[in-house]
């Protein structure tokens, strides 16, 4: 009896085996023409905010009177990107060294509902992983960039495609295109590789491109150590990694023209890249403890540092 | 197993030392009896936290869009996992129908066929397979196999349902092999040396007298075997590719197993991402308890017939 039973029960799942074959997916996202655009606006945007890095520095210099070299006290809200994590552990693990008596806490909720916190009061700090937009600064938002993160796209050395657009990339991330030969490489299948939901770099990746929620992957990985490795072993594969994870078992494209480096993220010109941003609002005076926090995260001092949590110092 | 402790053994050293024997004894009782309570202690704290942290998710997403939908992308708020449950159980029942053959063989030939010296060397190393972590089964996996499967099949990357079937059907081997060996080694002599002495084969005695003697010990080396590959992650997180699609051989999927690993790394504290990925913890906790109950049934029935 039992013996039967198993067999039948084996025979319906390997049945069902083929169930799945019928499976199709259809969401592919067609906006892939205003991506260049707003990437184009970040690297405008950076300008503006240099002016008003050195606004800010003024006010410093203003709040530096009560507190100029002394330890402050006192606790320092942020809240916002939950990219910027990373960013935030190092500068929260290393200001505790520089001001012990501070406290800083930091919740990650997201780049708008950060933005919307800092406007409100109810957090020092905002913190955003995207250029703020018109309409928030007009609303007395104050970008003050600490960190570029730049993603850089990888293949696999064998792979003959040297070049890539940004229109190109959300086209095989969307799956437009399944083929290298299309893109001027081999006639190969393109292996998309990426990360897991939630993971920041791919927040980064979809954003930037503009393909948030509608790539369609072929093998996703839960660090960027499985990326790399798995682009280094398939010819096929394309994927994207932080730019400071890529080593030399993988190739990393150039993006329209610009091949990725410390240097071509500090001056805006590689394309996949997004401001960490620390947001405050205009009129309202800091608290001469998240004065001092804000002051750390923008000195140079901090540049390693944020090297160390995968960002760029800008 | 207070009459254990309190009988024959103890009895004569605890009179020797006189009271201070029987404090002793007392205190190691309760020393036992805290162990005991520790192990079960954690069955419950874990069965409880799991229900607790599993339950709001399920209730936010409602029961039935959680276990039958067809999607999931933490992104866009959708959290059906009808695509894992069914890849957790294709994939166990593929290992089975691969790893369950292959390793009965194996048990009959170790028992019974197999010339003695032959056997000293292929047991040790049935047991060395046991041994080795499952990570290193999925670096072999992710090494050899994926290329492999890769330029056979003319995929864009190996990583399918089918690199993760292979790869828990080896691993399932060792268990069902050393289990059922031990079942087939108890059947006693008397049986085999009476279907010989009527004439029947070597090969006829084993399969129509050893085996169904031993069944219950097979079918719980079966179970046993089952249990590992549905709770196994680290291993075919390497070789599945990870994207939750509906299962089909040659596609990439994800487990219920791995869709935890994979995600609760990044999903934030308190969301309902995180929240969902308990309830998917719940989830396996019922098939395994299942699988566990089965076991028990099986096992005890396995007594009964001794």
């Amino acid at each position: 009896m039992k013996k039967f039973l198993c067999l039948a029960l084996s025979l319906v799942m390997a049945l069902g085996l083929f169930a799945g074959c019928s499976s199709s997916t259809t969401d592919t996202a067609a906006d892939t023409g205003s991506t260049t655009t707003d990437t184009a606006d970040t690297t405008t945007g950076s300008d503006t905010a240099t002016t008003d890095d050195t606004a800010a520095a003024d006010d410093t210099a203003a709040a530096d009177d009560t507190a100029a070299g002394e330890t402050v006290s006192g606790v320092v809200n942020t809240d916002g990107s939950t990219s910027m994590a990373d960013v935030m552990a190092v500068l929260q693990e290393t200001f505790r060294e520089v001001q012990p008596d501070v406290t800083v806490n930091y919740s990650g909720t997201g780049s708008g509902a950060g933005i919307e916190a800092v406007l409100a009061g109810t957090v020092d700090i905002g913190l955003s992983s995207r250029a703020l937009k018109d309409e928030e600064k007009s609303e007395g938002a104050v970008e003050n960039i600490v960190a570029l993160d730049g993603v850089a796209i990888v293949v696999n050395p064998e792979n003959g495609v040297e070049d890539l657009t940004v229109e190109q990339i959300a086209q095989i991330y969307t799956g437009e295109v399944a083929n290298w030969s299309e893109l001027g490489g081999e006639d190969l299948p393109i292996a998309v590789l990426g990360r897991e939901d939630g993971s920041g770099t791919r927040g980064a990746f979809e954003e930037i491109v503009g393909v948030e929620g509608a790539c369609v992957y072929t093998n996703e990985y839960g660090s960027t150590g499985d990326v790399i490795a798995n682009v280094a072993s398939n010819p096929n594969a394309i994927g994207y990694a932080s730019l400071s994870a890529v080593d030399d078992t993988v190739k990393a494209v150039k993006v329209g023209g610009v091949a990725p480096s410390e240097a071509t993220v500090k001056d805006g010109t590689y394309q996949i890249q997004r401001p960490f941003v620390m947001v405050t609002k205009e009129g309202t005076e800091l608290s001469p403890a998240a004065q001092a926090f804000l002051d750390y995260a923008m000195s140079d001092e901090v540049a390693e540092y944020i090297a160390a949590a995968g960002a760029v110092a800008p | 197993m207070k009459d254990v402790s309190s009988t024959s053994g103890a009895q004569p050293r605890s009179a020797a030392k006189g009271g201070l024997g029987k404090s002793a004894e007392w205190v190691m009782q309760v020393v036992f009896l805290i162990c005991g309570l520790i192990a079960v202690g954690f069955v419950l704290i874990i069965s409880i936290y799991l229900i607790i942290s599993g339950l709001p998710a399920i209730r936010e997403i409602g029961l039935i869009d959680f276990l039958f939908g067809d999607t999931w992308r933490a992104n866009d708020n959708q959290f059906g996992i009808l695509p894992m449950i069914l890849t957790s159980i294709y994939g166990t029942a593929g290992a089975f129908v691969i790893g369950v053959p292959i390793g009965f063989f194996t048990a009959v030939f170790l028992a019974k066929v197999a010339p003695p010296k032959l056997a000293a060397v292929i047991r040790p190393m049935v047991n060395l397979l046991a041994g080795i972590p499952s990570v290193v089964y999925g670096l072999v996996g992710m090494i050899v196999l994926l290329p492999w499967i890769r330029t056979t099949f003319n995929l864009p990357a190996g990583d399918s349902l089918f690199a993760a079937i292979l790869v828990l059907a080896v691993m399932i081997l060792p268990s069902i092999i050393s289990v059922s060996e031990t079942a087939l080694q108890a059947v006693p002599k008397e049986y085999e040396e009476a279907s010989l002495a009527l004439g029947a084969t070597s090969l006829e005695t084993y399969f129509r007298v050893s085996v169904p003697a031993a069944k219950s010990g097979i079918a719980a080396a079966v179970v046993l075997g089952i249990g590992r590959a549905i709770g196994e992650a680290m291993a075919i997180m390497m070789v599945a590719g990870n994207v939750a699609n509906m299962p089909s051989l040659f596609s990439s999927v994800r487990f219920l197993t791995t869709g935890i690993a994979i995600e609760m790394n990044y999903a934030q504290v308190g969301s309902l991402q995180r929240n969902a990925l308990f309830s998917i913890g719940l989830v396996l906790f019922l098939f395994i308890m299942i699988i566990n109950v089965l076991l028990n049934v099986v096992l005890k029935h396995n007594k009964g017939e001794d």
